[in-house]
């Protein structure tokens, strides 16, 4: 049965350099229940290490949680990888790994913590998860999708990091899966901007049909969880189903954007 | 100055040889942000970057610059130096860094876009 379900697909955790020491397991989890979230996506900066603790910490909050990674790509793009099985995730963390040079400097950029599902932290990871892979959009795009997961292009609306502004427009055969609109705007606007941006480029910049586009906060403190979010009507809270949306496939779609 | 003389002053390795050098630059400009190129570039400009995605070309072409420098011994993938070529953009490599490679063109009297 098809119901609506309210998601924030974008939280970073106190694994990304630039997130809250606060944005603990629990805390998360519980901070999404009290948004009145049905899912999340745990999207740390090129590491999907707090994954795990997170989706036990949220069990008892009933609330989903979907794995996912925020890729930086050579251009310094941003793209959000979600996927609903695990061995696909840690395999792109892998792919990541072997891609990504560097070692975290905790003065100049954060610490990198990592955390079970009680809040007690475990570890601490050391490589540079602020710095970009040396994987091309195109390569991390095509990576994602032959380990089954989605590919969306995180806050197009942002300058730094986003793909039209280190790229100037979203390359043409790019099969981004769809484009993530941050919280200060709303993704319907943005979705009609993206189209008539396509439309009215001069030449042939760019691809010739829309992407779906989705609003998510890119929470990097307690605060912010929830505080933009996508209402998907969907089966179920599984990037699968999330997909068949965006595709707007067998019944199931976006029905808003906050 | 033509750009052929600035190939031949900076020692640069031009990896679209199908491409026309004979042709005059009116300035430089140097950006890894391609939405910034977009803007803030005129046409008959040399563009130092060391971006080596496909969009360069259209972004090159779409200005009308007079050929992309790319910094740092990177090296466009050939699919994206045929599309140069077809497009009859310049691409030219220098193990040079932006700043060096900039400093160089300055000495040879290529300036900055003035508003």
């Amino acid at each position: 049965m098809l119901k609506n379900l309210k998601m924030d697909l974008h939280v970073h955790t106190c694994l990304s350099p630039c997130g809250d020491l606060a944005m603990l397991p629990r805390r998360i989890a519980s901070r999404a229940r009290q948004q009145g979230l049905d899912a999340i996506a745990i999207s740390d900066h090129n590491s999907a290490e707090n994954v795990v603790a997170v989706r036990k910490a949220a069990e008892q909050e009933g609330v989903a949680v979907i794995g996912g990674i925020e890729v930086t790509s050579e251009e310094e793009v941003h793209i959000l990888a979600l996927f609903d099985d695990d061995e696909g995730l840690f395999e792109l963390q892998r792919v990541i790994y072997d891609n990504l040079p560097g070692v975290n400097d905790e003065q100049a950029f954060g610490e990198q913590v990592l955390a079970d599902e009680h809040d007690e932290v475990t570890g601490i990871n050391d490589r540079l998860l602020i710095g970009a892979t040396e994987l091309s959009v195109d390569t991390i795009v095509d990576t994602i999708h032959s380990l089954g997961g989605l590919a969306i292009a995180a806050h197009i609306d942002r300058e730094r990091f986003g793909i039209i502004g280190q790229l100037g427009f979203i390359p043409e055969g790019l099969a981004l899966d769809g484009v993530e609109v941050a919280a200060e705007k709303r993704a319907q606007e943005e979705g009609s901007r993206v189209q008539g941006f396509k439309g009215s480029s001069p030449g042939t910049l760019g691809p010739s049909t829309p992407f779906p586009a989705i609003t998510s906060s890119d929470a990097h403190f307690i605060d912010d969880i929830g505080r933009s979010s996508t209402v998907f009507l969907v089966e179920e809270a599984t990037a699968s189903e999330i997909g068949k949306a965006l595709r707007n496939e067998d019944g199931r779609s976006i029905l808003a954007c906050s | 100055m033509k750009l052929k003389e600035i190939v031949e002053k900076l020692n640069l390795e031009v990896a679209t040889p199908a491409s026309d050098l004979d042709r005059d630059v009116s300035g430089g400009y140097a950006s890894d942000l391609l939405s910034d190129v977009m803007a803030n570039s005129r046409e008959g400009n040399v563009w130092v970057t060391m971006q080596i995605h496909q969009n360069i070309i259209a972004v090159a072409s779409l200005k009308e610059l007079a050929g992309i420098v790319v910094v740092n011994g990177r090296k466009p993938e050939q699919k994206v130096l045929a599309k140069a070529e077809q497009e009859n953009i310049p691409v030219m490599l220098t193990g040079l860094q932006a700043f060096e490679i900039a400093g160089r063109l300055c000495e040879l009297g290529i300036r900055g876009n003035t508003k």
